[in-house]
């Protein structure tokens, strides 16, 4: 099916070609596309409908970005809305003051309660804790067998008796008291959503332990009735988060998204495969990229930014070496510096650097006060930093919520740098403000560590550093 | 009238929300409501498309105005599609061999548990083999419905391999003069190559010795998704399938990925599970499983 769809992207790209902001009709096209992925990928369709709106509403008038046609930045629109949707809040386990933490885990038949009950009890013994094993499945043949063999084989004790769900719950965790366990995992039968009398049961087993955690326990191969399962179990027990099983198949899991939307709680957990330790925290962005089917029109999507922000960095290298380097360009730079990450580890990493600047203090925050500062200023003082008088910088501070005197020393440091790029520029031109031709050595830009960087991220380097041809030192 | 009877009861009245399209004329609306009732049922977009661009060329030519007859003329389409099969259970040889396949927590062994109690019922004796030997007191589990059915079980030790298990079983059945072995495995994702490949096992071995493998049967959970179609691709490469359970049609699910399955596979869904009692496990009737789907 994919395939196809690919083909009908590019169909519409193709049309849509050269336009610079995204006007609804195409917006619209696109998103039709999208709604059969979403489909196809088991998202429910009322779900999808949300979705789509939402999408809409960012992209209609958006500008589009230089590198993207217009299908590509709605899809990628979409693909940071499915993760935004996916992920927001992220669960965090804490315990009580008095132990012990008490989990339910609840769900249809066949999801994988039993077996997640044991590798959420393995995470937890991993996190140090002293868990217990509640088998409140007293339906289900040799449930309570199973559990047990799993229990044993993590060494973690398993209570149960064979009364009735509700009692054995209730003295699983006064057991787990007794015998100062500080987690308690609650096993409990599978149910169908639509049997009153067992969601009853679990409700009353919710009662009578108090949880402090209530799980949804949802297959990842469920379809559009993920909704209506959510739903039950959520207004009976009001779930704290989900653990999505069976991910490791090759279902796309829009499941995930449904219950997501409709519990509002956060996907805790996705069990990765049949061992006890293939159970992890969700990440939020692999489903999302699943969901969407398109590993390659992401690809496609992340390498004409990239293409997109070489030829900006291109550009600026192409002005630096010409001194025409502005504040913008200075703040651009620092931005895409910023990106990379640490910048004392960046430093270290380029090769010619000149030892005093390998050393020199660049501290992450001032990177965000010198934003505030540029951002305070207007393009008129950006271009020509020399009309920056005494009143602007006074303006330029309380705009940016700096003192006067840290204008001042930006400006300094500013044109110093922009002094030094002119000779660099001088050298490695040969012959003061000529034009460098692209591609010719000194003016192209590449990231460091040549082109084995990472797609999609933002590469930067002054020019020559690839070769090691430039060393700063030289130029002093 | 069973699965009519459990669902009605299930879900409350029948009438479904299709009843506000009935009273009207067609329009696009209609087309709509009808598209998103197919797909809510998990029919997938592919099967939803094809019913209803059929569906369109034939209101044509019949010149179908109304919704109600729409509605039916939909029904019936859907039903000649998935109706017609043979859904006989065959058993013919000595012993005739049952295997049941899937992914994990569809209901296999549960499905087992209540054939075996309907064949014993009706006077046939049977050996169940517990073939999966992974699962954690998964022989337990069909030990107990061995016990409730009256059907003899044989098992192996956990871990054991379970291509020998249910030879075993089978050479027992010959030599007892049982003349069917239900065969259980363990659930598998159909993406695990290594497990695709015991599985081809299992029903290789299961073929050589005195008994004949005569049903394939894949369980499938009614609330599977898209997903389902690919499953059945890969396990019927593996072992040549024969039928489709369809379990847990009791709960909210509808099921359609069947029609997919079918479609594409031309393979039959032969039982639907309606519950947990020992009794809920039918014949697939497509008519009343296209009402249900709409209801």
């Amino acid at each position: 099916m994919f395939d196809t769809l690919s083909n009908r992207f590019e169909g519409i790209v193709k049309r849509m070609r050269g336009l610079g902001t995204l006007r609804e009709s195409d917006v619209d096209e696109v998103l039709r596309e999208i709604r059969l992925a979403l489909l196809d990928a088991d998202v429910n369709l009322h779900v999808v409908r949300g979705f789509q709106d939402r999408v809409r509403q960012r992209c209609v008038g958006a500008e589009v970005h230089k590198a993207l046609n217009p299908v590509q930045q709605v899809i990628k629109f979409v693909h940071e809305e499915l993760i935004a949707t996916l992920g927001g809040e992220t669960l965090e386990i804490s315990h009580p003051a008095k132990p012990p933490t008490v989990v339910l885990l609840a769900g249809l038949q066949g999801s994988g309660k039993t077996t997640n009950a044991a590798k959420l009890a393995s995470w937890f013994k991993q996190q140090g804790r002293n868990p217990m094993l509640v088998g409140a499945d007293l339906q289900r043949p040799a449930a309570v067998e199973q559990l047990r063999t799993l229990g044993a084989s993590i060494e973690v004790p398993v209570f149960s008796e064979p009364s009735d769900p509700i009692a054995a719950a209730r003295k699983g965790v006064a057991e787990a008291v007794a015998s100062s366990r500080d987690v308690v995992i609650c096993d409990t039968a599978g149910r169908l959503a639509i049997d009153e009398e067992m969601m009853d049961q679990v409700g009353q087993i919710s009662d009578a332990i108090e949880p402090h955690y209530t799980f949804l326990v949802v297959d990842a191969m469920t379809g559009q009735d993920a909704v209506t399962v959510a739903e039950s179990f959520h207004a009976i027990l009001e779930l704290d988060g989900v653990i999505l099983t069976k991910v490791d198949g090759d279902a796309r899991g829009g499941a995930a998204l449904s219950v997501k939307e409709v519990v509002g709680r956060p996907i805790a957990f996705s069990s990765t495969g049949e061992k006890i330790d293939e159970f992890e925290l969700f990440h939020p962005d692999r489903v999302a990229s699943r969901i969407l089917g398109m590993g390659d029109v992401l690809t496609l999507v992340e390498k004409a930014e990239q293409v997109y922000e070489e030829a900006e960095a291109e550009a600026a290298a192409a002005k630096l070496l010409e001194g025409e380097f502005t504040l913008e360009d200075f703040l651009e730079q620092m931005r895409q510096l910023k990106k990379m990450g640490s910048l004392q580890n960046l430093v270290g990493m380029l090769p010619g650097v000149a030892p005093e600047l390998r050393n020199a203090e660049i501290e992450d925050d001032r990177i965000a006060q010198v934003e505030a500062i540029i951002c305070s200023m207007t393009p008129e003082e950006r271009a020509a930093p020399r009309m920056i008088d005494g009143s602007r910088r006074q303006r330029i501070a309380a705009g940016s919520g700096t003192r006067p005197s840290e204008v001042t020393q930006l400006l300094r440091q500013f044109s110093e740098v922009q002094r030094m790029m002119k000779r660099m520029g001088n050298k490695s031109g040969g012959s003061g403000r000529k034009k460098p031709k692209k591609g010719r050595k000194g003016s192209r830009v590449t990231p460091p560590g040549g082109q084995q960087g990472k797609p999609g991220k933002p590469k930067l380097t002054l020019p020559g550093l690839e070769d090691g041809q430039f060393d700063l030192s030289s130029l002093r | 009238m069973r699965l009519r009877d459990r669902l009605s009861t299930a879900r409350g009245t029948f009438t479904g929300f299709l009843s506000s399209v009935v009273s009207r004329g067609v329009d696009d609306a209609t087309w709509e409501e009808l598209e998103e009732a197919l797909i809510l049922a998990d029919a997938g977009v592919g099967t939803t498309v094809a019913l209803l661009d059929r569906l369109k060329e034939q209101a044509k030519a019949e010149k179908v105005a109304d919704a109600e007859a729409l509605v039916a003329l939909l029904k019936a389409q859907m039903a000649e599609d998935l109706g017609g099969r043979d859904l006989e259970l065959r058993a013919e040889g000595s012993p005739a061999v049952w295997l049941f396949v899937g992914v994990n927590g569809v209901g296999k062994t549960t499905t087992i548990g209540k054939l075996a109690s309907r064949e014993v019922q009706s006077g046939r004796q049977v050996v169940l083999a517990a073939g999966d030997t992974f699962r954690a007191a998964a022989a337990e589990q069909l030990g107990q419905w061995a016990d409730r059915s009256g059907a003899e079980l044989v098992r192996g030790a956990e871990g054991a391999d379970p291509s020998s298990v249910i030879y075993d079983a089978i050479e027992h059945a010959s030599a007892a003069g049982v003349p069917l072995v239900m065969a259980d495995t363990a659930g598998r994702l159909h993406t695990r190559t290594n497990l695709m490949e015991e599985l081809a096992k299992i029903h290789r071995v299961a073929g050589k010795g005195p008994g004949t493998v005569t049903e394939v049967l894949l369980v499938v959970d009614a609330s599977t998704g898209q997903n389902g179609l690919a499953q059945a691709r890969r396990f019927t490469e593996s072992a040549e399938l024969t039928g489709v359970v369809l379990t847990k049609l009791d709960g909210s699910a509808k099921g359609g990925i069947v029609m997919a399955v079918q479609d594409e596979l031309d393979i039959p869904v032969k039982l639907v599970g309606l519950g947990e009692g020992i009794d809920d496990l039918v014949a697939f009737d497509a008519d009343e499983f296209v009402e249900a789907l709409f209801s």
